[in-house]
């Protein structure tokens, strides 16, 4: 069966030892800043990408992504410790988890925790391997035309599903689209916007844009915070094992939200923050006794984690097979290929095999790694907890700054670098998420290319989007999108959700 | 007229801005026909679609009423700034003053960006951080950073 032989193809690179090395390390980096408050995935996927020029592409993309997975793990943990979510995803695990440990349970909820985000790890695994040859063929049936037209749903989706304000988040797609456009034509061979800056010429780094708006910018965002007061429960961690009534709880919910997660992890928008919520409503829904909710029911742990696993397993759906990204995390990865020469899209699995398949079968590798890092060594993460962040934030800025010039060992980086700082920081001040400006810039110049391919073909005429049935009907649906989450009534909705953040 | 939420006009204001200025660059480039898109053609669009979206922004935040007028609220400058002077002065020390001073410069400066700050541990990451860093980037890695000043004579 084909399945089979990519999968030991996939194990046979992942199982490597320079690979489970660099997966090790993404899991232990992952479950660190996982671990702390105020230090998420995609700010240090952003800091590290500098770091990733002297790797192959296979161990620099089975790290990224370890650190990815590795996060949704080593945040559950604070949010149930300390009622502090080292993630956003982990943002619903706080309100039972943080009960739980109140009443003693602190070790049932992380062992709860950490065997459901390992499940849901598995079966995403397999759904990745499962799901992703099928798509990349039907991509391949694609044209210019048809690719315009996903990329636009794409971005709307990313929005429509994940973030506050729709219209500020579509100007923000356009914003990451025009910066995108700030390079020399493909076509023409015409330097745009570069105002003779030769460095500009070849387009504003991804890696500069990256790391000022969500490395710096969360740096300052967290100084200017202030530090709080924090209660840890770390002396009452010592019944890992749940009982047989927990288990009975729980193990529905796992199932329950590992569908769940899997599902809207493919979509655009998904992931694992939006999984995290849907499981934590779905659980109240489904359980019997809905007044446990709030007050540690294993189920509001059990569902929501498994879920944003789940969901984080398979967002690298649509990133392998289509080249493209459904939220921030992808967007970096996508950044991580293109800089090491592979062009993403649906060709990678047949162009790269060990890279597509290694990189599947080490999430496998990956997540068992994490709950043996997660469930006995816990004790070291939450000594972590107590480290200072005013000594964080100096180690963080040298590694960043470092990473910045050595980029092309020249300052031009390190002052982009510090311009989309305060870039950065009007936009949070402003409260314009930057998610989509990074998934229009990563997707801008693709967008250009196809829509002008796709216009050159059809001889100028426009219409060609939407009398190619495929095309038509991915517009329809990115139109629809925006239709229904405009209605009255969803729209409340929706602003109820984000107010929760 | 009066702004409805602060938050909101400055945002469409700077979309708006933004769009326009795009959409005005763009006119230097060829624009080509819709058969044959010059390198003109896409930002253009992409402007005017900006600055449109950024009008509606605009025209939101002087219409619909929003809680307490939707205030920017207080700036943290001093973390800001200290940041982002650190990181551009960070940009313009390396490659004059070399590792050994730029990044305990750095180092210090981002020490001093929070609301505690202890002159005893600043001076202590810069050593350690500075050390670190020759160590894994230098030694170990091999990249090319200067090191001392350049004007020394043995830069690099």
């Amino acid at each position: 069966m084909d399945l089979i032989h990519n999968l030991v193809l996939g194990f046979g690179v992942a199982l490597n030892w320079t690979n489970l090395a660099y997966c090790l390390l993404g899991a232990v980096l992952g479950t660190l800043i996982g671990v702390l408050p105020g230090l998420g995935p995609v700010a240090t996927i952003a800091m590290l990408l500098p770091s990733i020029y002297s790797l192959d592409a296979t161990p620099a993309l089975i790290m990224l992504a370890g650190i990815y997975y590795g996060a949704q793990y080593g945040g559950s943990t604070t949010a149930i410790l300390i009622n502090v979510p080292g993630e956003s995803s982990s943002v619903v695990t706080a309100i039972d988890g943080y009960q739980m440990a109140r009443q003693g349970r602190a070790g049932a909820a992380l062992s709860v925790a950490a065997l459901g985000s390992f499940f849901a790890g598995c079966v995403g695994t397999v759904i990745i391997a499962a799901f992703a040859p099928p798509l990349t063929e039907l991509a391949f049936k694609f044209g210019s035309a048809e690719y315009f037209s996903l990329m636009v749903l794409g971005l709307i989706g990313a929005v429509v599903l994940a973030s506050g304000s729709l219209i500020k988040a579509i100007a923000m797609i356009v914003l990451g689209l025009l910066l995108g456009q700030i390079n020399t034509d493909v076509i023409s061979g015409t330097p745009r916007f570069s105002f003779d800056i030769p460095e500009l010429s070849d387009g504003i780094g991804f890696v500069a844009i990256a790391m000022g708006v969500f490395g710096f910018g969360e740096i300052i965002a967290n100084l200017g915070q202030g530090s709080a007061n924090r209660e840890v429960f770390t002396s009452e961690v010592k019944h890992l094992w749940p009982t047989k009534d927990d288990f009975r709880l729980a193990y529905p919910a796992v199932l329950r939200g590992t569908l769940l997660g899997s599902i809207l992890g493919v979509l655009p928008g998904g992931g694992a923050l939006l999984a995290s919520f849907a499981a934590y409503t779905v659980e109240k829904k489904m359980a019997k006794d809905s007044s446990k909710f709030g007050k540690g029911a294993i189920q509001g742990v059990a569902g929501p984690e498994s879920a944003n696993n789940a969901g984080a397993q398979t967002s690298f759906i649509p990133m392998l097979t289509l080249g493209i990204p459904p939220n921030a995390v992808m967007a970096l990865m996508v950044g991580a290929m293109t800089i090491k020469g592979i062009q993403p899209g649906p060709q990678v699995m047949t162009s790269n095999p060990e890279l597509f398949w290694g990189l599947i079968a080490s999430m496998w590798v990956g997540n068992l790694m994490l709950v043996v890092l997660n469930l006995p060594l816990i004790g070291i993460w939450i000594k972590l907890l107590s480290v200072p962040y005013r000594f964080l934030v100096p180690a963080i800025m040298t590694f960043c700054c470092i990473g910045l010039y050595t980029l092309n060992n020249n300052d031009f980086d390190v002052y982009m670098g510090a311009i989309f700082a305060a870039i950065g920081f009007v936009f949070y001040k402003l409260k314009c998420e930057p998610a989509p400006l990074l998934l229009g810039f990563i997707l801008g110049p693709m967008m250009e290319e196809h829509l002008r391919r796709a216009l050159l073909l059809s001889r100028g005429d426009w219409t060609v989007f939407v009398s190619r049935p495929i095309s038509a009907g991915l517009l329809l649906a990115a139109a629809a999108m925006i239709v229904v989450v405009t209605l009255p009534s969803i729209s409340k909705k929706r602003e109820e959700t984000f107010q929760e953040d | 007229m009066k702004i409805k939420s602060q938050r909101d006009f400055w945002a469409g204001m700077m979309f708006l801005v933004v769009g326009m200025a795009f959409a005005w660059g763009a006119t230097a480039y060829s624009f080509g026909a819709s058969a044959s898109p010059g390198p003109g053609y896409f930002p253009f669009g992409l402007g005017i679609l900006l600055a449109l979206l950024g009008a509606i922004e605009l025209f939101k935040a002087l219409t619909f009423e929003s809680e307490g007028g939707d205030p920017i609220g207080h700036v943290a400058w001093r973390p800001t700034l200290v940041i982002i002077a650190a990181v551009a002065g960070f940009g313009y020390a390396l490659p004059h003053l070399g590792l050994f001073i730029a990044l305990p410069l750095l180092v210090v400066m981002v020490s001093l960006a929070g609301d505690e700050h202890h002159w005893g541990e600043a001076a202590i990451s810069a050593v350690v951080l500075t050390a670190a860093s020759w160590f894994i980037f230098v030694f170990g890695l091999k990249l090319v950073i200067p090191l001392k000043p350049a004007i020394l004579g043995f830069g690099g």
